[in-house]
């Protein structure tokens, strides 16, 4: 099971919260993007992080990993 | 090393007044205080939801204070940030850094309240006065 989150204005593009898939393969982020974003190119800005530690659109994804897509951050 | 988030209000002068460093041990107190803006990009701003990515935030911010801590010579270090409904003239950020002398604690401070706000997950939504709400697309200097 992996689970995917989206945050802010991302969440409202993409139409989705937090959703979970099943996987026996290893998968990079940007072929989960593709399987769960219903053919939403990745936007070029998005930041992403696997367990809360960032990272980028090659990285290998497992199981049991959270992964979180989100727009460029404004806090402060 | 104090890292917090909060959905309250929070009086940042309380929080420097509460935290406890041994007397004599620090000559220099460097803080940088953020607080909500009544307008932004020419509109006038209503109020403001601050989301965040629970957990990833909180990791994130002590990621930086301990680099902070070993980067430069510096005793001690502080972030507070606020989440949820804000208001104009509520208090967003708070971040102290200590040392014994200004320089470090200068720089600290810098560097924290810098990297807060390029990389901790956190979404600014604003309400305008007609009540439209709007995402913050970047962060300002």
């Amino acid at each position: 099971m992996i689970k995917i989150k989206f945050f802010a204005s991302l969440r409202e593009e993409v139409g989705k919260n937090e959703i979970q898939i099943e996987t026996s393969e290893k998968l990079t982020i940007a072929k989960i993007w593709n399987q769960v974003c219903d053919g939403i190119p990745l936007p070029n800005h998005v930041l992403i992080a696997i367990n809360m530690e960032y990272t980028n659109q090659n990285a290998i994804v497992k199981d049991g990993d959270e992964v979180a897509f989100f727009p460029p951050v404004t806090g402060g | 090393m104090l890292v917090k988030i909060t959905e309250n209000e929070f009086n940042p002068w309380k929080y420097l007044q509460n935290h406890e460093l041994q007397a004599g041990k620090f000559g220099a107190t460097a803080t940088f205080i953020g607080t909500m803006r009544d307008y932004n990009v020419g509109d006038t701003v209503k109020s403001m939801f601050l989301e965040h990515y629970p957990n990833m935030t909180e990791k994130y911010l002590q990621q930086i204070s301990d680099i902070a801590l070993q980067r430069w010579d510096i005793l001690d270090t502080l972030i507070i940030h606020r989440v949820g409904e804000i208001l104009p003239g509520d208090n967003i950020v708070l971040v102290a850094t200590w040392a014994g002398h200004r320089t470090p604690a200068f720089d600290a401070c810098r560097f924290l309240i810098e990297e807060l706000k390029a990389k901790a997950p956190f979404w600014k939504q604003e309400t305008l006065i007609d009540d439209d709400t709007r995402w913050v697309a970047n962060h300002s200097n």
